[in-house]
């Protein structure tokens, strides 16, 4: 071919790429908007009707109300959802507001933490150093925690690592986990590469989450103590722990098989007894921080395979004895609220 | 060259746009965690490394860098087409590792393109012309894929739909619009100018008095480039400085660890790196095209010395963070194109995208080790005593490198103007 040719031949496959592929993204921005536009296919419930004991989460029905902060009675779990203005990623929600971790999408992709009033007006915000993963209030709402993956681009990988970060709920006294004096097996173990998250409050001071140490190739329970400033380890291989609203028992994913490839299963730890119970009845893998709906079920999100961004949040009895059920189709992030 | 340059901006802008959303589309669309993720890729860019060097063989023994490279770019384009059809982790995964494995084969090749294309005397400068492209599409992909989720938030299959047009049309552009140089028979060519020395008759349609055969063939391939003084110094100090380079991770977790500017851009961070790299691939590859390659290499590595000062000052703020992200972009710009440029120019002419390919696999590899070897050091001294230490060692480690390459640039300058 002479170079004439090439040049021909290449004006030739840059018109069909860039045309090809512009029609593609032009068809897939159309449909976009028009799902986006589209209105949500669920029933809608006055702000007003959903004031008692309610479960609050992210709806994550296709359509205009995508990713809204919703909420629905707790007697009526499937019923009509009431929902907010505001679309977050991951929420918890206690009587006085809701806490909302947030992707700010634009030219430049950032990360935000949000407390909301009851109004839905931001009470406090900062930014978060990567994608939204866990988020937890303590019992009276006065603390919040937070975890996000410290992730971005390729080449600034490091493997993965996470960031917790405790604060007040005005957003201030910011107490990075990491920074916290680790105890391990009873011997102060400073020296040591560590990941914290999934805090879930005991109280206003102590509460436990997870430490990990890839070095060491283990995966611990830790007790947090904020005023003493230190992270005791438990016992092992309890990841997310979530803790029962009687404060005697721990939920959280169980790995059965620790290695590169993770299965989680939900499991409860007996605190007072140290028994673990595998609840092996949900087969599927199960990442996500459980939330207890009461002292004898729990609550977990689950994406649907077939349906991209769609979730469902499902129930299992916490003492093994049932099957996993939806509790609520096409939702994510439960939180429980009780006025 | 920049017809090369121009492959290589496509490329990474199809490469960084997946790059930039697969933490995204791994965890929040499909699902999964990112702890298999970190591990397959850690893996994967070793694997990498290695067909470097395979990919410098190649192409030196067949002296046809271009089909070897094509190979490679083809390989990542096939990957982007298995992306739009891939739902599973281990799919994807899989994808990133092929995609990977054909970077590895292309680099070393397409440097000895670029090399073999440009004016001995200006090695350095070509070399930093083509890696602005290069850095141009590395930052220009995240932007474009980050701007389609904005304007289409499940938009990941659109983002993978331009990747793979990018990938195609920079394929398109090494098959159709660079030449097929062919540096072992060009240089032959060179050196045998008249016809008797090229084994021919002495005049066309002569056959009488023909002397040998018609293919020129050359020196043929050999590893003993490796045995050669210079070349093994370059390695060594290569090795040397690369396992002081901890990676950039660090140095962004640093700035992230200590204020709120960092953390807010988190995700931007290697923009800032990558906007000094392109503007200052060029100028500091003229630079050590005049004040010699390896004094830029070596002396380079003073730039790296100030980003983790930057990054290890115990007060935070928007200054140090934008020094720290301008001196690891220049730190770039003066040690990774220029490096090539070295390597290619210090070794004869048959080895030399063998040569380019091991001294970057050198470095690869030692950069890897470094930033495991860092990642303990930090959690077991804490960052600012890490990078304190890192500093000072690197600063010690910089003039006696120096010392050992200190006569690299006059071999070059011989190597380049028998060349």
């Amino acid at each position: 071919m002479t170079v004439r040719r090439r040049v021909a031949a290449f004006v030739v496959l840059l018109v069909v790429v860039v045309a090809g592929v512009g029609w593609f993204a032009a068809a897939e921005l159309a449909q976009s908007r028009a799902e986006h536009a589209a209105p949500s296919d669920v029933a809608t419930a006055a702000p007003d009707d959903v004031t008692g004991p309610r479960l609050v989460f992210r709806s994550t029905a296709p359509g205009d109300l995508y990713g809204r902060v919703s909420a629905v009675p707790l007697a009526d779990l499937d019923g009509p959802r009431a929902v907010s203005p505001v679309a977050c990623d991951r929420v918890d929600a206690t009587t006085r507001g809701v806490v909302c971790l947030r992707t700010k999408r634009g030219v430049v992709t950032t990360f935000e933490a949000q407390v909301l009033d009851a109004d839905w007006q931001v009470a406090a915000e900062w930014p978060l150093p990567g994608t939204p993963s866990r988020t937890r209030f303590s019992p009276d709402g006065s603390l919040v925690a937070t975890t996000a993956f410290v992730t971005g681009h390729s080449y600034a990988s490091t493997g993965f690592s996470t960031e917790t970060v405790v604060r007040r709920a005005d957003g201030g006294g910011a107490v990075n986990l990491e920074e916290l004096t680790l105890v391990v097996d009873g011997a102060p173990a400073a020296p040591v590469d560590r990941n914290v998250w999934g805090v879930t409050f005991v109280d206003d001071s102590t509460f436990y989450a997870t430490v990990q140490s890839r070095s060491l190739g283990r995966t611990w329970l830790a007790r947090g103590d904020l005023t003493a400033r230190t992270l005791t380890t438990v016992r092992d291989g309890v990841e997310c722990p979530s803790l029962s609203p009687d404060g005697t028992r721990l939920a959280f994913k169980h790995d059965a098989d620790p290695g590169p490839e993770v299965h989680w299963t939900p499991a409860v730890l007996d605190l007072a007894t140290g028994t673990v119970s595998v609840l092996d009845a949900e087969t599927r893998n199960i990442d996500d921080q459980l939330a207890w709906l009461d002292d004898g079920t729990l609550l977990y999100g689950v994406p649907r395979t077939e349906e991209s961004g769609v979730t469902d949040v499902w129930s299992l009895p916490a003492d093994g004895t049932g099957a996993p059920a939806i509790a609520v189709p096409e939702a994510w992030s439960p939180a429980v609220v009780r006025p | 060259m920049v017809t090369l340059g121009i492959v290589s901006l496509l490329t990474d802008v199809s490469s960084e746009a997946v790059a930039a959303v697969l933490p995204l589309y791994v965890t929040a669309s499909l699902g999964l965690t990112t702890v298999a993720y970190g591990f397959v890729d850690g893996l994967m860019q070793g694997a990498s490394a290695l067909v470097r060097v395979a990919g410098g063989w190649a192409s030196d023994r067949g002296d046809h860098p271009k089909w070897v490279a094509a190979v490679g770019y083809g390989l990542s384009a096939l990957t982007r087409a298995g992306l739009l059809l891939a739902s599973g982790f281990a799919a994807v995964t899989t994808l990133v590792a092929i995609d990977r494995i054909g970077k590895g084969i292309r680099t070393a090749p397409r440097d000895a393109m670029i090399a073999a294309s440009s004016d001995p005397r200006s090695l350095a400068r070509s070399f930093g012309t083509h890696r602005a492209l290069d850095t141009a599409g590395a930052a220009l992909g995240p932007l474009l894929a980050f701007v389609i989720l904005w304007l289409i938030p499940e938009g990941y299959t659109t983002v993978f739909m331009v990747s793979l047009g990018a990938s195609v049309l920079g394929l398109g552009a090494l098959v159709l619009l660079v030449p097929d140089v062919r540096p072992r028979r060009a240089a032959w060519l060179a050196q045998h100018k008249t016809r008797e020395g090229r084994g021919l008759p002495k005049c066309k349609g002569c056959t009488c008095d023909a002397l040998g055969g018609l293919e020129p063939t050359g020196r043929p391939f050999s590893w003993s480039f490796l045995r050669d003084g210079a070349t093994r110094r370059l390695l060594l100090v290569a090795t040397a400085l690369g396992f002081l380079t901890v990676g950039d991770g660090f140095v962004y977790l640093a700035l992230q660890d200590r204020d709120g500017f960092a953390t807010q851009w988190f995700p931007l961070l290697y923009v800032g790196t990558n906007a000094a790299y392109m503007l200052l691939a060029s100028p500091a590859g003229r630079l050590a095209d005049r004040l010699g390659r390896a004094r830029v290499v070596v002396w380079g590595h003073v730039l790296l010395v100030g980003a983790y000062v930057c990054a290890a000052l115990p007060s935070g703020g928007i200054a140090p963070t934008l020094l720290a992200l301008v001196l690891l972009g220049a730190f770039y710009a003066a040690t990774d194109g220029v490096l090539a440029a070295l390597a290619g120019s210090l070794v004869p002419l048959p080895v030399r995208a063998t040569a380019i390919g091991t001294a970057q696999t050198v470095v690869a590899v030692a950069r890897m080790v470094a930033s495991a070897t860092f990642g303990v050091l930090w959690f077991a001294v804490g960052r600012e005593p890490a990078l304190v230490l890192v500093t000072v060692v690197l600063a010690v480690a910089v003039p006696v490198c120096w010392f050992v390459l200190r006569r690299a640039d006059a071999t070059t300058t011989d190597a380049g103007t028998a060349a």
